[in-house]
């Protein structure tokens, strides 16, 4: 009868006795096991539980009746100290022996603490044993802050148990990104996004130089001259094997620590395995739980007679829940192959992100990247794991199958699709509300759901959905503006340009009815300036606020200023005159993505002086705070480009200058570039154009934004006169069609037709139409005017920007804090 | 920021100590609002002409604590006259100062009079 020592009764110590006794019952193999801590094996790897229900017990692999029913002798609070390897023999600190046949390391791992100055201080902790955790648990009590160091699997468990000991928890992550191995840095940013909702703050390429504080720590600071200050560290900063005991019996150890072991996992004496997070593979110490099992099954089959299998090394694969957050990982997940080819899909809505890496030829999947979802894993894994052939289109292995045509109505989005993303709200909710509760009145999904109660940006989706669904249902649906008017914006829009109604209360006394809202109000203003193009502060108090003073308003209650640049075109006195305008009145400044220059931070009061500076130098208005024209964005062009086709700014200053002050049911931003490469981005924008040999490419109803779209080919090959002409009428069609605050992106995915419908109409004039749209919007260029110059030249409107009527002071509750070299609004709650 | 808003209490016609002078009744955009400043306290004054009524509230708006409500959007909700905030949306009832869309704390509002052109709040 052979005799077998386990030092170590961790996880991987506990797996190698259970399948040993599944395979060698104790009349073949008589089994010891020594452990160091006092209780049998438990769970590390959901060590966090125990902060929840604070019992040992249940997270216990086995109970100790398990090792005596299993015939196993289980010595815990017993450290071994020496192995004589001549006589085969084990020596533990209490001076007791006990010889082996075979001994097997399962030795484990401890914390691995960096050297910094400091980390002697009370308040410092490890995450790694039941013990480490009760003494954090102790010191919590007396704790408000609690960082982690590291950010890996460990780390963000710490994290979470801080929080659940209601403490303010942080992470500090010396790597740029969460999870440094296993994600990539787009699946850390939405992990890191998930996680810090959860209330957990995350520093990244932090540096801790140093922990400070009188006895226990109260501050830690970084290489980078900033510094936290907190109550506890927890560090978890990966692990070092235990394999102190070579030292005296002479087993090789790798030169970052571990039992040195063959494919056999055998040290170098043929009778003393290691497993687990002791054995040294290759030069690797495996750190997850999987491999050490691995190890483990291997030893079993040596020792029962089964030599045929060996350990070959295991993939650092992995799929778990942390803290709430599906992550996986698998095979290469940073695609550090060579010419290794990346798919990703990223949806900050949902929060998922996924990415899968295919080899060169595209024939082989590699491995991958999931965040949030994680329903993929098991089948990504087989396919890299088993070198299976990917399909035709690889994409459907993260997106799925997609039929033709489809993707992007209200009635595609799954049930799961997170809507308003503020109060976290499915579709299925929305959907549920109104089909199990029976409620179809917009304003009480609202109230039910909490849908669009937050930032408000989700508002049309959740209306589009109630519509679709109620339709779904046989309900006719009609898309009335709000209580005030039971019409349609389409309706209105024809009532206002036939009856020639010019104001609001005009229109509200004749069609409406109660005093309006802030829904009906804008969107009327809208209307209105879509079709007689009057200065829009004619009637100021029915505008939005960026409308009314015109100028975005900011956090904090400061404005931003926006003067158009066309094309992105600029002189360098026009540069200087923006830089001595931010100068002269503090703003912060930015570039914009449509290639402009945004001013932050300027007070009410002084608007009208900061717009007659730049009015004075040739500025006009860039309607930034609109549902109008923004920019036209453009690439060099043939003037500078060796690849350039057209003179693409010429064109684009060209439209940008033809629509400036435009208004319509939401912005439109448009882009031409000079050649197929594209670098407008044109087909990211409501029109676009793309140079071709012969002329343009028309393209229409693309946006970035919440839900990014693809802008689709309308005409092509047209010139310049013609693509003037087709976006004359589409964007004259789209004003008059949409509902309020409808992309055309989102206009024409309801469009009946779609853009083969909209081709009909715009090129071939199907409805005969043509000439109308056409006549419409010359009439509102010919009616252009730059608000700006009519605020700063009339004085009674030059009087509405003041913050106290009874004051020429400025708002004193305006707070700015430096940042970098500029400022920014304080922190709001 | 709570003591922000703390400072702002509704304060009854019969309560009041001191009327004071806001602004001349034609510097009111029509169904509009303006922002006046006494004892360290901004007051938002409206003029809905719609309705011919005066009310008074806070400008903070005890969502974000901005000072802001000044410059919202008034309106009606079935009798109620309402004000928007022009940062997310909150409504205001301009008659109690309840949050008509939220669980936002209530407005403190004020007693108002016109008296020749010239607009009064009254403060305690």
């Amino acid at each position: 009868m052979k005799k077998v020592i386990v030092i170590g009764n961790g996880m991987v110590g506990y797996k190698f006795c259970e399948k040993l006794r599944a395979k060698a019952k104790a009349d073949e193999v008589s089994l010891v096991v020594y452990g160091e801590e006092p209780i049998p094996a438990y769970d590390r790897v959901h060590l966090s539980e125990y902060f929840e229900n604070q019992s040992a017990e249940k997270l216990y692999m086995a109970p100790r009746s398990w090792y005596e029913e299993n015939d196993i002798t289980l010595k815990t609070g017993q450290l071994v100290t020496n192995i004589d390897r001549e006589s085969r023999a084990i020596e533990t600190h209490t001076g007791e022996k006990e010889s082996y046949d075979y001994l097997i390391l399962a030795t484990g791992s401890s914390a691995m603490v960096p050297p910094i100055t400091g980390v002697d201080k009370k308040g410092v902790f490890v995450y790694r044993t039941i013990e480490d955790l009760e003494q954090i648990i102790d010191y919590a009590q007396h704790a408000k802050r609690g960082a982690v160091l590291g950010g890996g699997l460990l780390g963000l468990e710490a994290a979470k148990a801080l929080l659940d000991l209601k403490l303010d928890a942080q992470v500090i992550e010396f790597a740029p990104r969460l999870m440094p191995r296993q994600l990539d840095d787009s699946g850390s940013n939405m992990l890191k996004s998930k996680i810090e909702s959860l209330g957990i703050e995350i520093l990244l390429n932090k540096n801790t130089k140093e922990i400070h504080g009188n006895g226990k720590l109260d501050r830690l600071e970084f290489s980078d001259g900033t510094s936290l200050e907190t109550d506890m560290l927890v560090i978890s900063c990966g692990i070092v094997s235990r394999d102190e005991l070579a030292k005296t019996c002479g087993l090789e150890t790798g030169p970052r620590g571990g039992f040195v072991v063959n494919d056999q996992l055998q040290t170098n004496d043929p009778s003393i395995y290691a497993i687990g997070e002791a054995a040294n593979y290759n030069g690797m110490v495996y750190g997850l739980v999987a491999p050490g099992y691995d190890m483990a099954e291997t030893v079993v089959d040596q020792l029962t007679g089964d030599q045929s299998k060996q350990f070959s090394g295991a993939d650092m694969s992995t799929k778990l829940k942390l803290i709430g957050v599906d992550v996986g990982s698998f095979g290469d997940a940073l695609g550090q192959s060579e010419g290794s080819i990346p798919i990703a899909f990223e949806d900050k809505s949902a929060g998922v992100y996924k990415r899968i890496n295919l080899s060169a030829d595209k024939k082989k999947l590699l491995g991958g990247v999931l965040v949030g979802d994680c329903a993929d894993y098991s089948m990504l894994l087989q396919i890299t794991q088993n070198g299976m052939a990917v399909p035709p289109n690889p994409e459907d292995l993260i997106l799925g199958a997609r039929g033709a045509g489809g993707g992007n109505s209200i009635a595609d989005l799954p049930d799961s699709a997170q809507i308003c993303s503020c109060e976290n709200v499915t579709k299925s909710a929305i959907v549920s509300a109104i089909k199990d509760d029976g409620i179809t009145d917009l304003k009480e999904i609202r109230t039910c759901t909490k849908a669009g109660t937050g930032c408000g940006a989700c508002s049309p989706m959740v209306g589009d959905i109630v519509s679709a669904t109620l339709k779904s249902m046989g309900q006719s649906v009609r898309k009335t503006l709000c209580a005030h008017f039971d019409y349609t914006r389409q309706e209105l829009y024809s009532l206002i340009k036939i009856k020639e109604v010019k104001s609001f209360n005009d229109l509200l006394n004749q069609y409406g009815r109660g005093d309006g809202c802030e829904t009906c109000k804008p969107a009327v203003a809208s209307l209105m300036a879509s079709i007689w193009n009057e200065p829009i502060l004619k009637q100021d108090t029915i505008q939005d606020t960026n409308d009314r003073f015109l100028a975005n308003i900011q956090k904090g209650g400061s404005y931003s200023v926006v003067p158009r640049v066309p094309a992105g075109e600029i002189t360098p006195d026009k540069l200087i005159v923006i830089g001595q305008v931010a100068k002269k009145y503090d703003l912060y400044t930015k570039i914009t993505g449509g290639q402009r220059i945004d001013l932050f931070g300027a007070k009410l009061n002084d608007l009208p002086k900061i717009w007659r500076e730049l009015i004075d130098a040739g500025f006009e208005s860039g309607h930034a705070y609109g549902k109008s024209l923004r920019t036209v964005k453009s690439c060099v062009g043939s003037t500078w480009c060796r690849y350039g086709l057209h003179d693409s700014v010429s064109f684009a200053i060209e439209i940008e200058n033809r629509y400036k002050g435009l208004r319509s049911p939401h912005k439109l931003k448009g882009g031409v570039s000079g050649c197929r490469r594209e670098c407008a981005e044109a087909q990211g924008k409501d029109f676009g154009l793309m140079a071709t040999e012969i002329g343009y490419n028309l393209y229409v109803c693309g946006n970035g934004g919440a839900n990014p779209q693809h802008a689709k080919l309308l005409a092509g090959d047209v010139d310049e006169k013609t693509a003037i002409k087709y976006l004359d009428r589409f964007l004259m069609f789209y004003i008059r069609t949409a509902e309020p605050l409808n992309r055309t992106s989102v206009w024409l995915n309801k469009l009946e037709g779609g853009i083969d419908y909209l081709r009909e109409v715009v090129v071939n004039d199907c409805l005969g139409l043509g000439d109308e749209l056409e006549k419409d919007m010359q009439a509102l260029i010919a009616a252009y005017h730059c608000e700006w110059r009519e605020a700063v030249e009339n004085e009674d409107m030059k009087q509405k920007f003041r913050h106290f009527a009874n004051s020429e002071a400025d708002d004193p509750t305006l707070q700015f804090v430096p940042m970098r070299e500029m400022k920014k609004p304080a922190d709001w709650d | 920021m709570s003591q922000q808003t703390l400072n702002y209490k509704t304060i009854e016609p019969n309560q009041v100590k001191t009327w004071y002078e806001a602004c001349k009744e034609e510097q009111f955009p029509s169904d509009g609002g303006l922002c006046v400043e006494f004892e360290g306290l901004q007051i938002a004054i409206f003029n809905f002409s719609r309705r011919k009524k005066w009310y008074a509230t806070q400008n903070l708006c005890p969502h974000k604590k901005q000072m802001i409500l000044s410059r919202g959007m008034l309106g009606s909700e079935g009798e109620e006259p309402k004000v928007a905030c022009p940062f997310h949306k909150k409504t205001f009832s301009l008659e109690s100062g309840a949050n008509l869309n939220g669980h936002e704390c209530a407005l403190a509002t004020y007693p108002i009079k016109v008296e020749e052109g010239v607009v009064y709040v009254g403060l305690g």
